[in-house]
């Protein structure tokens, strides 16, 4: 089995208490830190542990730290990102779940490293229990001195609130999130100036994922160079994968960067192939936004080589033949479903969760929407096709925030890839609403 | 002070000016259009997107172009920068799909609409947009409400600019009306159905930019370019007073505040023109006011074709030789 450094212990029995939790090492790295490094210090670790945001976009997050902008008598804030809403993407319930307090851990670490006093953890309203959850472990921080004032002796205050969203899928979008924490409409804000600039009330603030927060812990407890050497190239570390779809055991998943794509889809450690002995016919590695893969690219690149679980691997080839790790929302579609109906679902979910800000994203998405509703429901045209390729491209690039560009991807890949199945259609308007296309071409099932 | 060259044309201007801002001084032809942005309300613009340009090179010290097109109202200069924006292909290739994004769900009512003539997003169309729609969905709609007898809410026109959110919450006390739901779904309402009632709430209609927003005191009194611009003042104890009264004959159909070539109010003694509402929807009166003379409609829609502002030209001339 893999090395896990987050779910070494989720299986622990009560592991959501403080005693268990404490019994099995946690809050190590909290005294680490606090006691014998400075948060320069901290900062240095993560920056050598080549860390990448896991919330999608894989920015370094040694680097987002360091633009954190420090004024005199200003404060700083951190914010942990648990709006966690992308299709697919379900890592951060079951981290949040079952180890509230490494959440708590990883934030008292990276707060002491920014200087914020007040953290806050941001969670979209649909995870309340968790809200629980997170609220009973904070409390038990708080009585057992590692929350509060003069944490441990060591001159440094922190406290630590969580606050729910509305459960707007935008509200995860680092600048709308800041907007609806102040208690504003979540709309995005326009870039410049960066939170790391400008955030929370006017302060310098960082955002970060749950899971990136939670790998702090390990990276401070073994050092930064440690953590580098799991990984390859520049994609250190695990990464949780929740994988979900046709799979014979989808789950939540930490795996070791550069592990192959086929070994995750097939091996016994992992998800055991596709459920019920069909065939792959497509994947979306990184949660509904990064761009379908057909069977052929799923498992090997464009260049023949083994694809890996890694940033660089899954991006290779670019969008032309290639996607994104992003939030690790990893969904496997059999032989048996439509990738018309898939796209139109994932239009759905854009059109409906884009906050209506900017025109090319509240109208084009809208619009994307209704045009895959009508080729899905067999009224749809040939030149219906090209126009959905034309609205993409001019939604992606032209918004304030990425989830134009998130709206636009997976149509444009569905069609890039699979365009022959919204032919056939339009094609075949009446038997399109009784049966599913299949596979696309027996050959190019790898 | 910073350099910077809009298709071309260098300026030199001040540190943390707007692109679209050098891009006004430098005028004419290079200004992007704005559908949200407006100068005199802060925290303005971003979001319409029309205004986007290419900066082929970011600085000086960074000459790499940026990656994506700029909201040219809300991205600050560079010293060195290099804009493209009627020179940009990129930029009227995209400037179009806004300009079509904008409109598929507009109704394209004009010939009702009582801001025909004096419509951004008219002028915007004719510019930039194109014969025709690939636009086959219905429409979408919104169940009218009522927000007083002053002010008419056209909400099915509404472009979502937010700039009389702005007016509400920069000139008037209290707010009452906001934008609601998302996505397509986004609209300017009340929640609880209310009237907007405020000494200043009468802006509103002069800074949207489409016919969302309307003078129930004008509706369907006249098409504006049959009517006469004049400026005309008045002692005002709530506003400067300084306004253009919209004349058929000798009577008053409508008062607005004086706006410059973008469609912005012009500064008075000093400040942002702004007027009260017993200026723009009480005093419809000739003997109100003190009538200066005909008012340049200084843009390029249908009531600038013409009449006054030769005729002014000649009368200055006339002055000025006697």
């Amino acid at each position: 089995m893999a090395r896990k450094l987050l779910l070494e212990h989720d299986s622990v029995p009560g592991i959501e208490t403080f005693e268990v939790y404490r019994k099995h090492g946690g809050y190590r790295s909290v005294e680490k830190a606090l006691k014998k490094m400075s948060p320069q210090e901290v900062v240095e670790e993560v920056q050598k542990s080549g860390l990448r945001g896991r919330g999608g976009a894989g920015f370094p997050t040694g680097m987002k730290w360091s633009f954190l902008a420090k004024p005199e008598g200003v404060p700083r804030y951190l914010l942990c990102n648990a709006d966690e809403s992308e299709p697919g993407t379900f890592k951060d319930r079951y981290l949040m779940e079952k180890l509230p307090h490494l959440l708590i851990e990883g934030m008292i670490v990276s707060s002491y490293a920014l200087g914020a006093n007040l953290s806050y953890i941001y969670i979209r309203g649909e995870y309340m229990w968790i809200l629980d959850i997170l609220e009973k472990a904070i409390d038990e921080a708080y009585a057992k001195g590692f929350l509060g004032k003069n944490i441990l002796g060591s001159g440094f205050d922190l406290d630590l609130r969580v606050a729910p969203g509305g459960g707007a899928y935008i509200c995860g979008e680092e600048t709308a999130l800041i907007e609806s924490l102040e208690g504003k409409r979540g709309n995005p804000r326009m870039k410049p100036p960066f939170p790391a600039v400008k955030g929370l009330w006017g302060c310098p603030t960082v955002v970060n994922n749950v899971e990136t927060l939670m790998a702090v812990v390990p990276i401070i407890n073994e050092g930064g160079d440690e953590y580098a050497k799991i990984g390859v190239g520049k994609s250190t570390g695990t990464k949780l994968i929740s994988a979900g779809g046709n799979l014979a055991r989808p789950g939540v998943y930490e795996l070791e960067m550069g592990l192959s794509v086929e070994e995750f889809i097939y091996g016994d450690d992992w998800c055991r192939g596709i459920a019920n002995g069909k065939k792959l016919k497509a994947c979306v590695p990184g949660g509904s936004s990064v761009p379908i893969l057909p069977a052929h690219l799923v498992t090997k690149t464009a260049a023949g080589e083994d694809r890996l679980m890694t940033y660089e691997s899954l991006a290779d080839g670019g969008f032309a033949t290639g996607s994104m790790l992003g939030s690790g929302g990893f969904i496997v579609f059999d032989e048996d479903q439509c990738i018309v109906r898939n796209t139109w679902n994932f239009a759905r979910f854009y059109a409906h969760e884009s906050c209506g800000q900017c025109s090319p994203c509240r109208e084009g998405t809208g619009w994307m929407e209704k045009v895959l509703n009508r080729l899905e429901h067999g009224q749809g045209n040939l030149r219906d096709i090209d126009l959905l390729e034309e609205i993409n491209k001019k939604i992606e690039g032209n918004t304030i925030c990425p989830l134009g560009d998130a709206a636009a991807w997976p149509v444009a890949a569905a069609i890039r890839h699979f365009r022959e199945e919204f032919e056939w259609h339009v094609s075949h308007r009446e038997e399109s609403q009784t049966r599913n296309y299949g596979l696309l071409k027996e050959s190019l099932v790898g | 002070m910073v350099k910077v060259t809009i298709d071309d044309i260098q300026i030199e201007v001040e540190d943390g000016t707007s692109i679209l801002n050098a891009a006004r001084l430098i005028g004419g032809e290079v200004v992007p259009p704005a559908m949200c942005y407006y100068s005199k309300l802060p925290g303005t613009g971003g979001k319409c997107r029309t205004c986007l340009v290419e900066v082929a090179a970011g600085s000086e010290k960074d000459p790499r172009p940026m990656p994506k097109l700029v909201a040219s109202c809300s991205t600050p200069v560079q010293d060195g920068m290099i804009v493209k924006n009627k020179t940009s292909e990129k930029v009227h290739t995209n400037r179009g799909a806004v300009v079509e994004f904008l409109l598929i769900n507009h109704p394209l009512d004009c010939p009702v609409c009582d801001q025909a003539g004096e419509c951004h997003l008219q002028d915007l169309g004719f510019e930039h947009g194109s014969e025709g729609t690939r636009y086959e969905e219905e429409r979408r709609t919104f169940d009218p409400i009522d927000i007083g007898n002053k002010i008419k809410l056209h909400m099915n026109r509404c472009i979502l600019c937010y700039r009389c959110v702005h007016v509400a919450n920069q000139l008037t006390d209290k707010r009452v009306h906001g934008v609601l739901n998302r996505g397509e779904h986004t609209e300017i309402s009340t929640y609880i159905e209310a009237a907007v009632e405020n000494d200043f709430s009468g802006n509103m209609i002069d800074v949207c930019p489409v016919g969302a927003l309307t003078d129930k005191t004008f509706r369907f009194k006249s098409r504006v370019w049959f009517l006469k611009p004049m400026e005309a003042s008045c002692e005002c104890t709530k506003c400067s007073g300084k306004t253009v009264v919209w004349m058929f004959g000798n009577e008053i159909y409508r008062v607005t505040a004086r706006k410059d070539k973008y469609g912005e109010v012009e500064d008075q003694d000093g400040k942002a023109g702004w007027i009260c509402n017993e200026c723009r929807f009480e005093k419809k009166d000739p003997a109100q006011w003190n009538i200066i003379g005909p008012r340049t409609i200084n843009r390029h829609s249908v009531i600038s074709q013409g009449k006054y502002s030769a005729a002014r030209a000649n009368s200055q001339k006339k002055i000025e030789n006697e």
